[in-house]
Protein backbone atom coordinates (compact mmCIF):
# COMPACT_ATOMS: atom_id res chain seq x y z
CA UNK A 1 0.00 0.00 0.00
CA UNK A 2 1.51 3.34 -0.97
CA UNK A 3 1.13 6.50 1.03
CA UNK A 4 -1.84 7.80 -0.95
CA UNK A 5 -3.72 4.51 -0.70
CA UNK A 6 -3.04 4.42 3.01
CA UNK A 7 -4.35 7.95 3.50
CA UNK A 8 -7.45 7.19 1.44
CA UNK A 9 -8.29 4.10 3.43
CA UNK A 10 -7.64 5.95 6.70
CA UNK A 11 -9.95 8.72 5.53
CA UNK A 12 -12.62 6.21 4.57
CA UNK A 13 -12.32 4.55 7.98
CA UNK A 14 -12.61 7.84 9.83
CA UNK A 15 -15.61 8.89 7.73
CA UNK A 16 -17.24 5.56 8.46
CA UNK A 17 -17.10 6.36 12.16
CA UNK A 18 -19.42 9.29 11.68
CA UNK A 19 -21.72 7.79 9.02
CA UNK A 20 -21.79 4.02 9.15
CA UNK A 21 -22.32 2.55 5.71
CA UNK A 22 -25.69 0.85 5.70
CA UNK A 23 -27.17 -1.15 2.86
CA UNK A 24 -30.49 0.39 1.91
CA UNK A 25 -31.50 3.42 3.97
CA UNK A 26 -28.83 5.46 5.69
CA UNK A 27 -28.81 5.26 9.46
CA UNK A 28 -30.14 8.43 11.09
CA UNK A 29 -27.45 10.58 12.68
CA UNK A 30 -27.80 12.22 16.08
CA UNK A 31 -25.10 14.54 17.37
CA UNK A 32 -25.05 15.32 21.10
CA UNK A 33 -23.09 18.38 22.20
CA UNK A 34 -21.97 18.26 25.84
CA UNK A 35 -20.91 15.22 27.88
CA UNK A 36 -22.35 16.06 31.30
CA UNK A 37 -25.23 14.32 33.06
CA UNK A 38 -27.66 15.39 30.34
CA UNK A 39 -25.58 14.79 27.22
CA UNK A 40 -23.80 11.59 28.25
CA UNK A 41 -27.11 10.12 29.55
CA UNK A 42 -28.81 10.99 26.27
CA UNK A 43 -26.06 9.50 24.09
CA UNK A 44 -26.24 6.29 26.07
CA UNK A 45 -30.05 6.16 26.13
CA UNK A 46 -30.05 6.63 22.35
CA UNK A 47 -28.06 3.41 21.96
CA UNK A 48 -30.99 1.61 23.61
CA UNK A 49 -33.82 3.63 22.09
CA UNK A 50 -32.64 3.18 18.51
CA UNK A 51 -29.67 0.86 18.02
CA UNK A 52 -29.38 1.85 14.35
CA UNK A 53 -29.01 5.54 15.15
CA UNK A 54 -25.41 6.73 14.67
CA UNK A 55 -24.63 8.66 17.86
CA UNK A 56 -21.79 11.18 18.05
CA UNK A 57 -20.93 12.88 21.33
CA UNK A 58 -19.02 16.17 21.10
CA UNK A 59 -17.14 16.98 24.31
CA UNK A 60 -13.92 18.92 24.79
CA UNK A 61 -12.84 17.37 28.11
CA UNK A 62 -11.42 13.86 28.45
CA UNK A 63 -12.72 13.75 32.02
CA UNK A 64 -16.12 14.74 33.38
CA UNK A 65 -16.13 16.32 36.85
CA UNK A 66 -19.53 16.01 38.54
CA UNK A 67 -21.01 18.88 40.53
CA UNK A 68 -23.24 16.88 42.93
CA UNK A 69 -21.15 16.18 46.06
CA UNK A 70 -18.53 18.73 45.01
CA UNK A 71 -19.55 20.78 48.07
CA UNK A 72 -18.17 17.88 50.13
CA UNK A 73 -14.87 18.27 48.26
CA UNK A 74 -14.79 21.97 49.19
CA UNK A 75 -15.33 21.06 52.85
CA UNK A 76 -12.50 18.49 52.75
CA UNK A 77 -14.85 15.52 53.17
CA UNK A 78 -14.14 13.98 49.78
CA UNK A 79 -11.49 14.03 47.07
CA UNK A 80 -12.13 15.52 43.64
CA UNK A 81 -11.14 12.19 42.03
CA UNK A 82 -14.39 10.71 43.44
CA UNK A 83 -16.21 13.24 41.21
CA UNK A 84 -14.40 12.34 38.01
CA UNK A 85 -15.48 10.00 35.24
CA UNK A 86 -14.29 9.14 31.72
CA UNK A 87 -16.11 8.28 28.52
CA UNK A 88 -14.52 4.86 27.89
CA UNK A 89 -17.71 2.90 28.50
CA UNK A 90 -19.67 5.17 26.17
CA UNK A 91 -17.12 4.55 23.40
CA UNK A 92 -17.37 0.81 24.11
CA UNK A 93 -21.16 1.13 23.63
CA UNK A 94 -20.58 2.32 20.06
CA UNK A 95 -20.86 6.07 20.66
CA UNK A 96 -18.43 8.12 18.53
CA UNK A 97 -16.68 10.53 20.89
CA UNK A 98 -15.32 13.68 19.26
CA UNK A 99 -12.95 15.55 21.58
CA UNK A 100 -13.68 19.09 20.45
CA UNK A 101 -15.61 22.26 21.18
CA UNK A 102 -18.67 22.98 19.04
CA UNK A 103 -18.32 26.56 17.86
CA UNK A 104 -21.33 27.04 15.56
CA UNK A 105 -24.59 25.39 14.55
CA UNK A 106 -26.26 25.76 11.16
CA UNK A 107 -29.87 24.79 11.89
CA UNK A 108 -30.89 25.07 8.21
CA UNK A 109 -28.07 22.90 6.85
CA UNK A 110 -28.24 20.71 9.97
CA UNK A 111 -24.52 20.87 10.67
CA UNK A 112 -22.37 21.37 13.75
CA UNK A 113 -19.10 23.22 13.17
CA UNK A 114 -16.24 22.35 15.51
CA UNK A 115 -13.53 24.76 16.64
CA UNK A 116 -11.08 23.33 14.06
CA UNK A 117 -13.59 23.88 11.22
CA UNK A 118 -14.74 20.25 10.93
CA UNK A 119 -18.44 19.93 10.16
CA UNK A 120 -20.67 17.19 11.55
CA UNK A 121 -23.98 16.69 9.72
CA UNK A 122 -26.96 15.56 11.78
CA UNK A 123 -30.59 14.55 11.38
CA UNK A 124 -31.32 15.61 14.95
CA UNK A 125 -29.12 17.55 17.33
CA UNK A 126 -29.08 17.52 21.13
CA UNK A 127 -27.58 20.48 22.94
CA UNK A 128 -26.64 19.77 26.55
CA UNK A 129 -24.22 22.62 27.23
CA UNK A 130 -25.02 23.14 30.91
CA UNK A 131 -24.44 26.64 32.21
CA UNK A 132 -22.16 29.54 31.49
CA UNK A 133 -21.42 32.30 33.97
CA UNK A 134 -22.87 35.69 33.01
CA UNK A 135 -19.56 37.47 33.50
CA UNK A 136 -21.05 40.88 32.78
CA UNK A 137 -23.93 40.60 35.28
CA UNK A 138 -22.05 41.54 38.46
CA UNK A 139 -19.93 44.73 38.42
CA UNK A 140 -16.35 43.99 39.45
CA UNK A 141 -16.63 40.28 38.74
CA UNK A 142 -15.12 38.52 35.73
CA UNK A 143 -13.14 35.53 34.54
CA UNK A 144 -9.83 36.70 36.03
CA UNK A 145 -11.49 37.79 39.30
CA UNK A 146 -12.83 34.22 39.67
CA UNK A 147 -9.22 33.18 40.34
CA UNK A 148 -9.35 35.32 43.49
CA UNK A 149 -13.06 35.04 44.33
CA UNK A 150 -14.01 31.56 43.06
CA UNK A 151 -17.53 30.69 41.94
CA UNK A 152 -16.86 26.92 42.15
CA UNK A 153 -20.16 26.46 40.28
CA UNK A 154 -18.53 24.27 37.64
CA UNK A 155 -16.71 21.45 39.40
CA UNK A 156 -12.97 21.08 38.89
CA UNK A 157 -10.16 23.57 39.47
CA UNK A 158 -12.58 26.13 40.93
CA UNK A 159 -13.71 23.56 43.51
CA UNK A 160 -10.12 22.93 44.59
CA UNK A 161 -9.34 26.66 44.65
CA UNK A 162 -12.16 27.37 47.10
CA UNK A 163 -11.08 24.42 49.25
CA UNK A 164 -7.47 25.64 49.37
CA UNK A 165 -8.60 29.14 50.35
CA UNK A 166 -10.63 27.73 53.24
CA UNK A 167 -7.73 25.52 54.32
CA UNK A 168 -5.26 28.39 54.35
CA UNK A 169 -7.63 30.82 56.10
CA UNK A 170 -6.78 31.61 59.71
CA UNK A 171 -9.20 30.74 62.50
CA UNK A 172 -11.48 33.72 63.05
CA UNK A 173 -11.78 34.62 59.37
CA UNK A 174 -14.96 35.70 57.61
CA UNK A 175 -16.26 33.52 54.78
CA UNK A 176 -18.89 35.08 52.50
CA UNK A 177 -21.02 33.22 49.96
CA UNK A 178 -23.17 35.22 47.56
CA UNK A 179 -26.18 33.38 46.13
CA UNK A 180 -27.87 34.53 42.90
CA UNK A 181 -31.51 35.17 42.03
CA UNK A 182 -33.49 32.40 40.30
CA UNK A 183 -33.06 30.57 38.00
CA UNK A 184 -29.64 29.01 38.44
CA UNK A 185 -27.98 25.57 38.49
CA UNK A 186 -28.78 23.48 41.57
CA UNK A 187 -31.26 25.56 43.62
CA UNK A 188 -30.33 24.04 47.03
CA UNK A 189 -26.61 24.09 46.17
CA UNK A 190 -25.56 27.37 47.83
CA UNK A 191 -27.22 26.32 51.09
CA UNK A 192 -25.68 22.84 51.09
CA UNK A 193 -22.34 24.54 50.45
CA UNK A 194 -22.89 26.95 53.34
CA UNK A 195 -23.80 24.00 55.58
CA UNK A 196 -20.73 21.93 54.74
CA UNK A 197 -18.36 24.89 54.97
CA UNK A 198 -19.91 25.65 58.39
CA UNK A 199 -19.29 22.00 59.32
CA UNK A 200 -15.63 22.44 58.36
CA UNK A 201 -15.28 25.72 60.25
CA UNK A 202 -16.98 24.35 63.37
CA UNK A 203 -14.51 21.46 63.51
CA UNK A 204 -11.33 23.20 62.36
CA UNK A 205 -11.71 26.98 62.72
CA UNK A 206 -14.44 27.52 65.30
CA UNK A 207 -13.85 31.27 65.81
CA UNK A 208 -14.65 31.92 62.14
CA UNK A 209 -17.94 33.14 60.70
CA UNK A 210 -19.89 32.42 57.54
CA UNK A 211 -22.34 34.85 55.95
CA UNK A 212 -24.62 33.98 53.03
CA UNK A 213 -25.62 37.10 51.08
CA UNK A 214 -28.71 36.17 49.08
CA UNK A 215 -30.44 37.90 46.14
CA UNK A 216 -33.64 36.05 47.19
CA UNK A 217 -36.00 35.99 50.15
CA UNK A 218 -36.76 32.27 49.83
CA UNK A 219 -34.87 29.18 48.74
CA UNK A 220 -35.14 25.43 48.24
CA UNK A 221 -35.72 23.31 51.40
CA UNK A 222 -35.45 26.57 53.37
CA UNK A 223 -37.14 25.50 56.59
CA UNK A 224 -35.17 22.25 56.74
CA UNK A 225 -31.90 24.06 56.18
CA UNK A 226 -32.66 26.80 58.69
CA UNK A 227 -33.77 24.33 61.38
CA UNK A 228 -30.57 22.35 60.87
CA UNK A 229 -28.46 25.53 60.99
CA UNK A 230 -29.99 26.46 64.34
CA UNK A 231 -29.35 22.95 65.60
CA UNK A 232 -25.79 22.55 64.26
CA UNK A 233 -24.28 25.92 63.39
CA UNK A 234 -25.88 28.54 65.67
CA UNK A 235 -23.73 31.68 65.88
CA UNK A 236 -21.51 30.51 63.06
CA UNK A 237 -23.72 30.75 59.96
CA UNK A 238 -25.83 33.79 59.13
CA UNK A 239 -28.18 34.04 56.13
CA UNK A 240 -29.02 37.55 54.92
CA UNK A 241 -31.99 37.61 52.52
CA UNK A 242 -32.75 40.16 49.79
CA UNK A 243 -35.15 42.11 52.01
CA UNK A 244 -32.45 42.55 54.68
CA UNK A 245 -29.89 43.78 52.18
CA UNK A 246 -28.52 40.44 51.00
CA UNK A 247 -28.25 41.20 47.30
CA UNK A 248 -24.64 41.66 46.19
CA UNK A 249 -24.47 44.56 43.72
CA UNK A 250 -20.73 44.64 43.12
CA UNK A 251 -17.47 43.04 44.19
CA UNK A 252 -13.95 44.39 44.59
CA UNK A 253 -11.27 41.79 43.97
CA UNK A 254 -8.44 44.00 45.29
CA UNK A 255 -9.91 44.00 48.80
CA UNK A 256 -11.97 40.77 48.53
CA UNK A 257 -15.06 42.83 49.34
CA UNK A 258 -18.70 42.21 48.43
CA UNK A 259 -20.99 45.26 48.39
CA UNK A 260 -24.75 45.36 48.95
CA UNK A 261 -27.10 48.35 49.11
CA UNK A 262 -26.77 48.13 52.91
CA UNK A 263 -23.05 47.73 53.40
CA UNK A 264 -19.75 46.12 52.54
CA UNK A 265 -18.42 42.74 53.61
CA UNK A 266 -14.67 42.29 53.50
CA UNK A 267 -14.07 38.55 53.35
CA UNK A 268 -11.11 36.32 54.10
CA UNK A 269 -12.68 33.88 51.64
CA UNK A 270 -15.29 35.06 49.13
CA UNK A 271 -17.32 32.55 47.14
CA UNK A 272 -19.27 34.45 44.49
CA UNK A 273 -21.99 32.32 42.88
CA UNK A 274 -22.86 34.62 39.99
CA UNK A 275 -25.92 34.83 37.71
CA UNK A 276 -25.89 32.21 34.95
CA UNK A 277 -27.26 31.40 31.49
CA UNK A 278 -27.36 28.43 29.13
CA UNK A 279 -23.96 27.29 27.86
CA UNK A 280 -22.54 29.44 25.05
CA UNK A 281 -23.42 27.16 22.12
CA UNK A 282 -27.15 27.56 22.92
CA UNK A 283 -27.00 31.24 22.03
CA UNK A 284 -24.89 30.52 18.91
CA UNK A 285 -27.48 27.95 17.78
CA UNK A 286 -30.35 30.41 18.28
CA UNK A 287 -32.14 28.21 20.82
CA UNK A 288 -31.77 30.58 23.81
CA UNK A 289 -34.37 33.30 24.34
CA UNK A 290 -33.84 36.72 25.91
CA UNK A 291 -33.71 35.16 29.37
CA UNK A 292 -30.51 33.35 28.33
CA UNK A 293 -32.19 29.94 28.71
CA UNK A 294 -33.82 27.63 26.15
CA UNK A 295 -37.59 27.15 25.73
CA UNK A 296 -38.46 23.55 24.77
CA UNK A 297 -41.42 21.30 24.04
CA UNK A 298 -42.16 19.45 27.31
CA UNK A 299 -42.66 16.05 25.65
CA UNK A 300 -39.70 15.91 23.27
CA UNK A 301 -37.38 18.69 24.53
CA UNK A 302 -37.25 19.97 20.96
CA UNK A 303 -36.42 23.67 20.88
CA UNK A 304 -39.37 26.01 20.45
CA UNK A 305 -37.07 28.28 18.43
CA UNK A 306 -35.19 25.88 16.10
CA UNK A 307 -36.75 22.65 14.79
CA UNK A 308 -34.50 19.58 14.80
CA UNK A 309 -32.54 20.80 17.84
CA UNK A 310 -33.32 19.42 21.30
CA UNK A 311 -32.11 21.07 24.52
CA UNK A 312 -31.84 19.15 27.80
CA UNK A 313 -30.40 19.66 31.27
CA UNK A 314 -29.55 22.94 32.97
CA UNK A 315 -29.73 24.94 29.71
CA UNK A 316 -33.42 24.13 29.13
CA UNK A 317 -36.45 25.96 30.50
CA UNK A 318 -38.14 22.87 31.95
CA UNK A 319 -41.06 24.48 33.78
CA UNK A 320 -41.30 23.24 37.35
CA UNK A 321 -38.31 20.89 36.99
CA UNK A 322 -35.21 22.28 38.69
CA UNK A 323 -31.75 22.50 37.13
CA UNK A 324 -30.35 19.33 38.71
CA UNK A 325 -28.30 16.32 37.61
CA UNK A 326 -31.26 14.06 38.41
CA UNK A 327 -33.58 16.13 36.20
CA UNK A 328 -30.95 16.27 33.43
CA UNK A 329 -30.68 12.48 33.44
CA UNK A 330 -34.46 12.02 33.36
CA UNK A 331 -34.86 14.57 30.56
CA UNK A 332 -32.05 12.89 28.60
CA UNK A 333 -33.81 9.53 28.62
CA UNK A 334 -37.16 11.06 27.65
CA UNK A 335 -35.48 13.06 24.88
CA UNK A 336 -33.71 9.95 23.53
CA UNK A 337 -36.96 8.00 23.33
CA UNK A 338 -38.74 10.96 21.73
CA UNK A 339 -36.00 11.36 19.11
CA UNK A 340 -36.16 7.67 18.21
CA UNK A 341 -39.92 8.04 17.70
CA UNK A 342 -39.55 11.28 15.70
CA UNK A 343 -36.83 9.79 13.47
CA UNK A 344 -39.26 6.97 12.75
CA UNK A 345 -41.99 9.43 11.75
CA UNK A 346 -44.01 9.02 14.94
CA UNK A 347 -45.32 11.36 17.62
CA UNK A 348 -43.71 11.14 21.10
CA UNK A 349 -46.06 10.24 23.94
CA UNK A 350 -46.42 12.39 27.03
CA UNK A 351 -43.60 11.63 29.48
CA UNK A 352 -43.64 11.52 33.24
CA UNK A 353 -40.48 12.51 35.03
CA UNK A 354 -39.13 12.54 38.56
CA UNK A 355 -36.63 14.74 40.31
CA UNK A 356 -35.01 13.99 43.63
CA UNK A 357 -32.36 16.28 45.10
CA UNK A 358 -30.55 15.42 48.29
CA UNK A 359 -28.56 17.98 50.24
CA UNK A 360 -26.11 17.31 53.04
CA UNK A 361 -26.32 19.65 56.03
CA UNK A 362 -23.51 17.66 57.64
CA UNK A 363 -21.93 14.36 56.54
CA UNK A 364 -24.62 12.29 58.29
CA UNK A 365 -27.54 14.72 58.00
CA UNK A 366 -29.33 14.58 54.65
CA UNK A 367 -32.52 16.31 53.48
CA UNK A 368 -34.34 16.00 50.19
CA UNK A 369 -36.87 17.47 47.81
CA UNK A 370 -38.71 15.28 45.31
CA UNK A 371 -41.19 15.98 42.54
CA UNK A 372 -43.13 14.20 39.79
CA UNK A 373 -43.69 16.13 36.55
CA UNK A 374 -45.73 15.82 33.36
CA UNK A 375 -46.59 18.17 30.50
CA UNK A 376 -49.67 20.35 31.07
CA UNK A 377 -50.61 23.48 29.11
CA UNK A 378 -47.36 23.34 27.16
CA UNK A 379 -44.97 23.11 30.07
CA UNK A 380 -43.68 20.67 32.65
CA UNK A 381 -45.88 20.89 35.72
CA UNK A 382 -45.85 19.08 39.05
CA UNK A 383 -48.40 16.30 39.45
CA UNK A 384 -50.80 17.67 42.11
CA UNK A 385 -50.53 15.99 45.50
CA UNK A 386 -47.09 14.50 44.82
CA UNK A 387 -43.59 15.54 45.77
CA UNK A 388 -42.36 17.79 48.55
CA UNK A 389 -39.52 17.99 51.03
CA UNK A 390 -38.37 15.77 53.91
CA UNK A 391 -40.57 16.00 57.02
CA UNK A 392 -39.61 18.89 59.31
CA UNK A 393 -39.90 16.71 62.43
CA UNK A 394 -38.00 13.64 61.20
CA UNK A 395 -35.65 11.94 63.70
CA UNK A 396 -31.87 12.04 63.19
CA UNK A 397 -31.98 8.40 62.03
CA UNK A 398 -34.03 9.53 59.02
CA UNK A 399 -31.55 12.32 58.29
CA UNK A 400 -28.71 9.77 58.42
CA UNK A 401 -30.64 7.46 56.08
CA UNK A 402 -31.18 10.30 53.62
CA UNK A 403 -27.45 11.09 53.71
CA UNK A 404 -26.77 7.43 52.83
CA UNK A 405 -29.40 7.55 50.07
CA UNK A 406 -27.73 10.64 48.64
CA UNK A 407 -24.49 8.69 48.26
CA UNK A 408 -26.45 5.75 46.81
CA UNK A 409 -28.10 7.99 44.25
CA UNK A 410 -24.74 9.39 43.17
CA UNK A 411 -23.32 5.91 42.72
CA UNK A 412 -26.35 4.74 40.72
CA UNK A 413 -26.55 7.70 38.40
CA UNK A 414 -22.82 7.89 37.69
CA UNK A 415 -22.78 4.09 37.20
CA UNK A 416 -25.67 4.33 34.76
CA UNK A 417 -24.23 7.23 32.82
CA UNK A 418 -20.47 6.56 32.83
CA UNK A 419 -19.98 3.01 34.22
CA UNK B 1 -54.58 2.85 11.52
CA UNK B 2 -53.22 0.35 14.02
CA UNK B 3 -52.23 -1.98 11.17
CA UNK B 4 -50.48 0.91 9.48
CA UNK B 5 -48.48 1.69 12.62
CA UNK B 6 -47.60 -1.99 13.06
CA UNK B 7 -46.46 -2.17 9.45
CA UNK B 8 -44.38 0.97 9.85
CA UNK B 9 -42.68 -0.52 12.90
CA UNK B 10 -42.15 -3.83 11.07
CA UNK B 11 -40.37 -2.19 8.14
CA UNK B 12 -39.07 0.76 10.11
CA UNK B 13 -35.36 1.40 9.98
CA UNK B 14 -35.20 1.82 13.73
CA UNK B 15 -35.67 -1.53 15.39
CA UNK B 16 -36.33 -1.02 19.10
CA UNK B 17 -33.95 -3.15 21.18
CA UNK B 18 -36.73 -3.76 23.68
CA UNK B 19 -40.11 -2.24 24.43
CA UNK B 20 -39.80 1.49 25.04
CA UNK B 21 -39.90 2.27 28.77
CA UNK B 22 -43.35 3.31 30.01
CA UNK B 23 -43.91 6.89 31.18
CA UNK B 24 -41.98 7.45 34.39
CA UNK B 25 -39.74 4.39 34.20
CA UNK B 26 -36.90 6.39 32.72
CA UNK B 27 -36.92 8.66 35.76
CA UNK B 28 -37.18 5.80 38.29
CA UNK B 29 -33.90 4.50 36.92
CA UNK B 30 -32.16 7.66 38.13
CA UNK B 31 -32.03 5.91 41.53
CA UNK B 32 -33.14 2.34 40.80
CA UNK B 33 -30.71 1.19 38.13
CA UNK B 34 -32.27 -0.51 35.11
CA UNK B 35 -29.26 -2.80 34.99
CA UNK B 36 -28.09 -5.22 37.70
CA UNK B 37 -24.51 -4.15 36.83
CA UNK B 38 -24.71 -1.04 39.00
CA UNK B 39 -23.87 -1.54 42.68
CA UNK B 40 -26.01 0.64 44.97
CA UNK B 41 -27.67 0.65 48.39
CA UNK B 42 -30.94 1.77 46.75
CA UNK B 43 -33.53 -1.06 46.48
CA UNK B 44 -32.95 -3.12 43.34
CA UNK B 45 -35.96 -3.26 41.02
CA UNK B 46 -34.36 -4.81 37.91
CA UNK B 47 -35.55 -8.40 37.58
CA UNK B 48 -37.92 -8.12 40.54
CA UNK B 49 -41.40 -9.67 40.73
CA UNK B 50 -43.75 -6.92 39.46
CA UNK B 51 -46.29 -7.75 42.19
CA UNK B 52 -43.72 -6.71 44.84
CA UNK B 53 -43.20 -3.32 43.21
CA UNK B 54 -46.95 -2.69 42.78
CA UNK B 55 -47.57 -3.59 46.45
CA UNK B 56 -44.71 -1.42 47.69
CA UNK B 57 -45.84 1.58 45.66
CA UNK B 58 -49.41 1.26 46.94
CA UNK B 59 -48.14 1.13 50.54
CA UNK B 60 -45.83 4.11 49.98
CA UNK B 61 -48.76 6.10 48.59
CA UNK B 62 -50.96 5.20 51.54
CA UNK B 63 -48.23 5.92 54.09
CA UNK B 64 -48.29 2.29 55.21
CA UNK B 65 -44.60 1.70 54.49
CA UNK B 66 -41.60 3.56 55.97
CA UNK B 67 -40.04 5.87 53.40
CA UNK B 68 -37.57 8.65 52.80
CA UNK B 69 -38.64 10.00 49.38
CA UNK B 70 -40.82 7.20 47.98
CA UNK B 71 -43.97 8.29 49.82
CA UNK B 72 -43.74 11.65 48.04
CA UNK B 73 -42.92 10.14 44.64
CA UNK B 74 -45.51 7.32 44.75
CA UNK B 75 -48.31 9.89 45.04
CA UNK B 76 -47.45 11.06 41.52
CA UNK B 77 -48.24 7.74 39.82
CA UNK B 78 -51.48 5.88 39.05
CA UNK B 79 -51.92 2.12 39.55
CA UNK B 80 -51.80 1.60 35.78
CA UNK B 81 -48.51 3.51 35.47
CA UNK B 82 -47.00 1.58 38.37
CA UNK B 83 -48.04 -1.74 36.81
CA UNK B 84 -46.41 -0.81 33.50
CA UNK B 85 -43.21 0.34 35.23
CA UNK B 86 -43.11 -2.83 37.36
CA UNK B 87 -43.50 -5.03 34.27
CA UNK B 88 -40.71 -3.11 32.52
CA UNK B 89 -38.31 -3.58 35.48
CA UNK B 90 -39.20 -7.29 35.68
CA UNK B 91 -37.74 -7.76 32.21
CA UNK B 92 -34.42 -6.07 33.10
CA UNK B 93 -31.32 -8.04 34.08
Amino acid sequence: MNRREFLNSALAASTAMFAPAVIGQAAPRVVVVGGGFAGASCARALRNAGPRIAVTLVEASATFTACPFSNAVIAGLRELSAQQFTYERLIADGISLVRATASAIDAQARQVTLADGTRLPYDRLVLAPGIDIRWDALPGYGESVAERMPHAWKAGEQTLLLRRQLESMEDGGLVVISAPANPFRCPPGPYERASLIAHYLKARKPRSKLIVLDAKDAFSKQRLFQNAWTELYAGLLEWIPLSKGGKVISVDAATNTLATDFGRHRAAVANVIPPQKAGRIAEAAGVADRSGWCPVDPASFESKLQPGIHVIGDAAIAGAMPKSAFAANAQAKVCAEAMAVLLNGGVPSAPKMINTCYSLVSPDYGISVAGVYRPADGQLTEVPGSGGVSPVDAPRATRALEAAMAEGWFRTITGEVFG
Amino acid sequence: MRALVAAAVAVGWIVPSSAAPPAGAAACSGCHAASTRVATPVARLAGRDPADIVKAMREFREGARPATVMDRIAKGFTDEEVQAIAAWYAGKR
